[in-house]
């Protein structure tokens, strides 16, 4: 009987279920009866920006100083200039919440995050993020050898991650299953180099790759690195292991957006290579979770900030005049009215492709990059009226391997309950399968449904019932997630030149490192306040 | 009836037979799972086989001769019959048999088979009434639609609603009748019809009363499972409570796992509660983790100077039981209605991490931990907690599983006790029931004190508490990872050693 053979075959999905509710969404069924929106980074003000239609400025303030953007990076920087005993101080953030792409959401079952989701712990260099650490509570005390003891509800409860490859599950994502003996070598291989690297230092003494970027080595043989891609590498070095390559991909997906063949071999060895940290409690390569992710850090440092911060305010204009100072003009989004701040100096914490349009006036001409490359990301959010599969296997991270997206989060996992039930997940994936701006455009143009239709029905394949347990799914879509390290970037003149203050502003964004972490953001959030307040006596009032 | 009329009858059976021919294979497919876990591979085996199947009973098709009406009419009795009742066999038989695949894949194929051979059959029957074109195009259309009709019910109404015992019963009926109504709208074609009719009915009656039964077939199953008479089954929130007793026993299973038997729980809350109870004259107020069939409590209660004691248990299907159910209060002595106790049920880990008042001992009294959910209650992190509401000079005790089965996950929850900054005493019993035991005396300070043991025990004496504390060679201490939430180790052991353990 050809035609139910045909009827299950044709709905080609590996098995069972998976099958049958595949076909009820290709019906239009499931996907279009789960509510929920698509979110964004507020793109109508982003258009308003390209298109110049803004109220006048109605109004003049002044701070001493202002702080453009309440990412991390922004609300690192004005931490910092809180603790140095800036008193007159002012953070503009264009949505209606702190965070940039470490913001989340929260509802009646869980928080969650919408971006940064996780942090390791830090690394030999990260010094400033350990001091952090330290000061909020989440390193406890100290081991007698030295070795930071960790907050235990903060660390990643186990089982942390694990990969679904041909119908089964195996723990941790480094593939084994099914993987066969010469690829398993050649993975043993790639990581027991990576180790090499890890403990590499240059002639300088730096390490060969460390957080932040900018404190690793510069020698040339390691910078070289920077001129090939990934993907090249691994050819060269002869890994040829498919799931190796995949394993390489997975990773340079998840940090950067882009896969091996994408990103240098510098960037890409970095993601392997560049953490070290010691703890007292947990193994090196740990990392520290919330139910919200890094949305919990974002609180952490706006609370440190106070109240100075005002959102739903869209920066349009910074002007550098030759009086001194800087006037910021920034349209108040509730009232649509422009307004002034006038302040001795700024830390500009907008994404660069943003804020060089942004700038006028100022020492020399405002530079411009027009090459940057940012990644585009989608995630969605799902709340679940019960945890996929057994409870008793559910990991933290819940990768698949065959699939163009890195799998789901589960926000619950730190959660103490012994029977939690609802959940919700969060699903990421980058959108690299064309040029970035092909993949925006795309991106913008589908609907609720057609997001919902594919998300599910890629769930659905490591977990048959989960589409009839999800109660809401929203999708954010990221336009410019992440820079995106791509060869020469991190070792050219490029970054170089971002980094380098324009008379009284300061620049502070992970796109000037070429790597969008946390450590880098936080980082370099110090790095501009601190250039800010070394200059504080010659910086003129506006 | 008109010659349209038979054709649109005897197409709604292309549907009807299209559903229920997809439904017994999604009924075996999430059986399969269920009982035998890993949905993914049991689903596409299933799947696999009943398609092969369905491929011989349409091979087979064409050795059917003479009146092939007929031959239909059979197989559709025999369907109902089969498919319609596999759910409830496969149950049934799940504790029983020794090769539970065999008898899985062996209906599977005969059901298949039996499915295979309807559409081909029916083609035959329609060809005379159709234009082949027609035939052709209106049997897959409506074979298709039958299908889809399934996979949007089984999921959607039946496997929610009727469960799937139930559901496979009520489509054998749809089977049944669809055989039934072809033997009255074709009587002509058939001949002698009084057989045919007489067994349609007795199919229907049967599976009639299958339906009705449903609920009774699954507690049957399940006492199956248990070698006593199954006198309470019922499943809350958190998990299957099963009651089970014969003439002199009574035993309580919590998702299958014995919890305790009346025969010789005594020697295991005895030993529980005395060893570290005993010693602290000055004690007033207990805590009690767990525990919910107030066993513990019972044992702590002999003690007239508590003052108080809270009992904080997750399933409050497991305290009400313990307070109510005769048998069951015979045996805690009403320990759950004392006024000096109070019920909380909350999850103990989160209620621990609020809590700023003081308790002079804490009865840990979890589930061994066997998934990651119970894991939790064992870690440093909870074990800190714990400390923080002992009051100077206490002490806690911790049910820690069977350190001759499980060795390094007993010493696992001695290094987790260590690195959470308690001294130990570690000792074990030995329950017939259970085997080895051990458990963990853990306080601040080392205890002091001599035992002063109370009225009535059975089992505990001054002797028998002084051989508790002695490991012979094969229980004795080995170096373990310290249990954390961020690894889990003690899981691992468990399962480790218990896997080894029961094969
Ligand atoms: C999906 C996703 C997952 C990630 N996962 C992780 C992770 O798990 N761990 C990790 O360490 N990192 C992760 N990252 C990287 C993350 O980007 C960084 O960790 C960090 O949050 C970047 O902070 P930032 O301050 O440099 O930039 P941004 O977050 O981009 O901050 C810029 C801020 O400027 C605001 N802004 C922009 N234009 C204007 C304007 N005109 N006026 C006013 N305000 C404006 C934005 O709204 C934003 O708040 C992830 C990123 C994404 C997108």
């Amino acid at each position: 009987m050809i035609t139910r053979r045909e009827f299950l075959v044709g709905s080609a999905c590996a098995a069972g279920l998976a099958a049958l509710s595949g076909c009820r969404d290709r019906d239009g069924g499931l996907a279009s009866r789960i509510p929920g929106e698509i979110l964004g980074a507020n793109s109508a003000a982003g258009h308003r920006l390209r298109t110049g239609a803004l109220p006048p400025v109605s109004e003049t303030i002044e701070a001493e100083f202002v702080v453009l953007g309440g990412g991390v990076a922004g609300l690192s920087a004005a931490r910092q200039l809180r603790r140095s005993g800036v008193n007159d101080l002012l953070l503009l953030e264009l949505e209606d919440e702190i965070g940039g792409n470490a913001r989340s959401g929260s509802n009646a079952v869980s928080a969650y995050p919408w971006g940064a989701h996780y942090l390791p712990l830090p690394s030999e260099e990260s010094v400033e993020v350990a001091a952090w650490l330290e000061e909020i509570g989440l390193i406890t005390g100290r081991a007698a050898d030295g070795a930071p003891i960790f907050d235990e509800y903060a660390l990643c409860a186990d089982p942390m991650e694990r990969l679904f490859h041909h119908g089964a599950w195996q723990e941790g994502i480094v593939p084994r299953l099914d993987v066969p003996h010469a690829e398993r070598a050649q993975i043993e291989g790639f990581l027991a180099r990576m180790d090499r690297w890890r403990t590499t230092r240059g002639s300088d003494g730096r390490r060969a790759f460390a957080i932040p970027v900018d404190r690793s080595s510069r020698d040339t043989a390691f910078l070289d690195l920077d001129r090939v891609t990934m993907a090249d590498y691994l050819k060269r070095e002869g890994w040829t292991s498919e799931a190796l390559r995949w394993y390489v991909d997975y990773c340079c997906r998840d940090d950067y957006g882009a896969s091996a063949d994408a990103v240098s071999a510098w960037a890409g060895i970095h993601y392997f290579a560049s953490r070290n940290a010691r703890a007292a409690n947990a193994p090196s390569s740990a990392v520290l979770t919330w139910p919200e992710g890094n949305g919990w850090l974002a609180r952490q440092l706006q609370q440190a900030v106070g109240t100075d911060i005002r959102p739903k305010s869209l920066v349009w204009s910074i002007d550098c005049p030759p009086s001194g100072g800087v006037a910021v003009d920034f349209l108040d989004l509730a009232s649509e009215r422009s307004i002034r701040v006038k302040a001795r100096g700024a830390v500009c914490a907008l994404p660069r492709f943003i804020a060089q349009r942004l700038i006028h006036g100022g020492p020399g001409a405002v530079a411009v990059f027009p090459d940057l490359v940012y990644s585009p990301w989608m995630v969605a959010n799902l709340t679940l009226r019960q945890l996929p599969g057994s409870t008793s296997a559910l990991a933290w991270d819940n990768v698949p391997r065959e699939s163009r997206s890195l799998g789901y989060v589960v926000a619950t996992h730190q959660s103490l309950a012994s029977h939690p039930r609802k959940t919700v997940i969060t699903y990421y994936q980058p959108l690299d399968d064309v040029p970035p701006q092909q993949a925006r455009e795309t991106a913008l143009a589908r609907t609720h449904e057609s997001w919902a239709g594919q998300i599910l029905a890629d769930l659905q394949r490591m977990h048959p019932d989960l589409p009839a347990q999800t109660a809401r799914l929203d999708v954010w879509l990221w336009g410019h997630a992440m820079i995106r390290p791509v060869p020469g970037f991190i070792s050219g003149p490029t970054r170089r030149r971002m980094q380098a203050p324009h008379g009284p502003l300061a620049f502070a964004h992970s796109d000037m490192s070429g790597i969008s972490i946390f450590e880098e953001a936080f980082t370099r959030g110090i790095d501009a306040a601190n250039t800010l307040l070394a200059s504080r006596k010659t910086l003129s009032p506006a | 009836m008109s010659d349209r009329g038979t054709r649109l009858l005897l197409l709604a059976s292309v549907f009807a037979v299209a559903t229920c021919g997809l439904i017994y294979e999604l009924i075996c497919g999430t059986l399969a799972s269920y009982l035998l876990g890993d949905s993914v591979t049991q689903f596409s085996t299933v799947i696999g086989v009943y398609l092969f199947a369905m491929g011989i009973g349409s091979y087979l098709s064409r050795f059917v001769q003479g009146n092939v009406l007929r031959m239909f009419i059979r197989v559709e009795y025999l369907i109902g019959v089969v498919g319609g009742s596999a759910a409830a066999i496969l149950f049934l038989c799940f504790a029983h048999v020794s090769s539970f695949r065999v008898l899985l894949y062996g209906l599977i194929v005969v059901v298949g088979t039996m499915v295979g051979l309807e559409i081909p059959l029916m083609l035959r029957i329609l060809k005379g009434r159709l234009e082949f074109k027609e035939l052709v195009s209106k049997v897959f259309t409506f074979d298709y639609i039958g299908a889809l009709a399934a996979s949007l019910l089984f999921p959607l109404l039946l496997v929610p609603h009727l469960g799937l015992v139930r559901s496979g019963f009520l489509f054998g009926i749809v089977n049944a009748a669809v055989g039934l109504c072809a033997v009255e709208v074709l009587r002509r074609e058939l001949g002698g019809t009084a057989g045919l009719r007489a067994a349609g009915w007795t199919a229907i009656i049967l599976l009639g009363a299958g339906f009705a039964a449903s609920d009774r077939i699954m507690t049957w199953s399940e006492s199956a499972t248990y070698v006593d008479d199954v006198i309470y089954a019922r499943s809350s929130p958190y998990q299957r409570v099963v009651l089970t007793r014969s003439t002199n026993d009574l035993r309580l299973y919590l998702n299958g796992n014995l919890q305790f038997s009346s025969r010789d729980e005594y020697r295991y809350h005895e030993a529980l509660v005395h060893a570290g109870l005993a010693r602290l004259p000055q004690a007033r107020r207990v805590l009690i983790l767990g525990g919910g069939d107030g066993l513990a409590a019972r044992e702590v209660l002999r003690y007239p100077g508590i003052e108080h004691i809270t009992l904080v248990d997750l399933d409050p299907s497991v305290t009400g039981l313990f307070s109510r159910q005769e048998n069951l209060v015979a045996l805690n002595g009403g320990a759950l209605s004392s006024p000096k106790l109070q019920i909380v049920n909350a999850d103990a880990f989160a209620w621990l991490r609020g809590r700023t008042d003081q308790f002079d001992f804490v009865v840990v009294d979890f589930p061994d931990p066997s998934n990651f959910s119970v894991g939790k209650l064992y870690t440093t992190a909870f074990f800190d907690l714990a400390r923080g509401v002992l009051a100077p000079g206490g002490a806690m005790v911790v049910q820690c599983t069977s350190p001759f089965v499980a060795r390094k996950s007993f010493w696992c929850v001695d290094a987790t006790l260590h690195a959470a900054k308690f001294v130990t005493e570690p000792y074990h019993v030995y329950v017939p029931s259970f085997g080895e035991w051990g458990f963990i005396l853990a306080s601040r300070e080392p205890l002091g004190g001599v035992w002063q043991l109370p009225e009535g025990l059975r089992y505990l004496t001054p002797q028998t508490l002084a051989t508790l504390f002695a490991f012979p060679p094969d229980m004795g201490p080995v170096p373990t990872e310290v249990n954390r939430l961020n690894n889990q180790a003690l899981v691992r052991y468990f399962e480790e050693e218990w896997a080894h353990y029961v094969h």
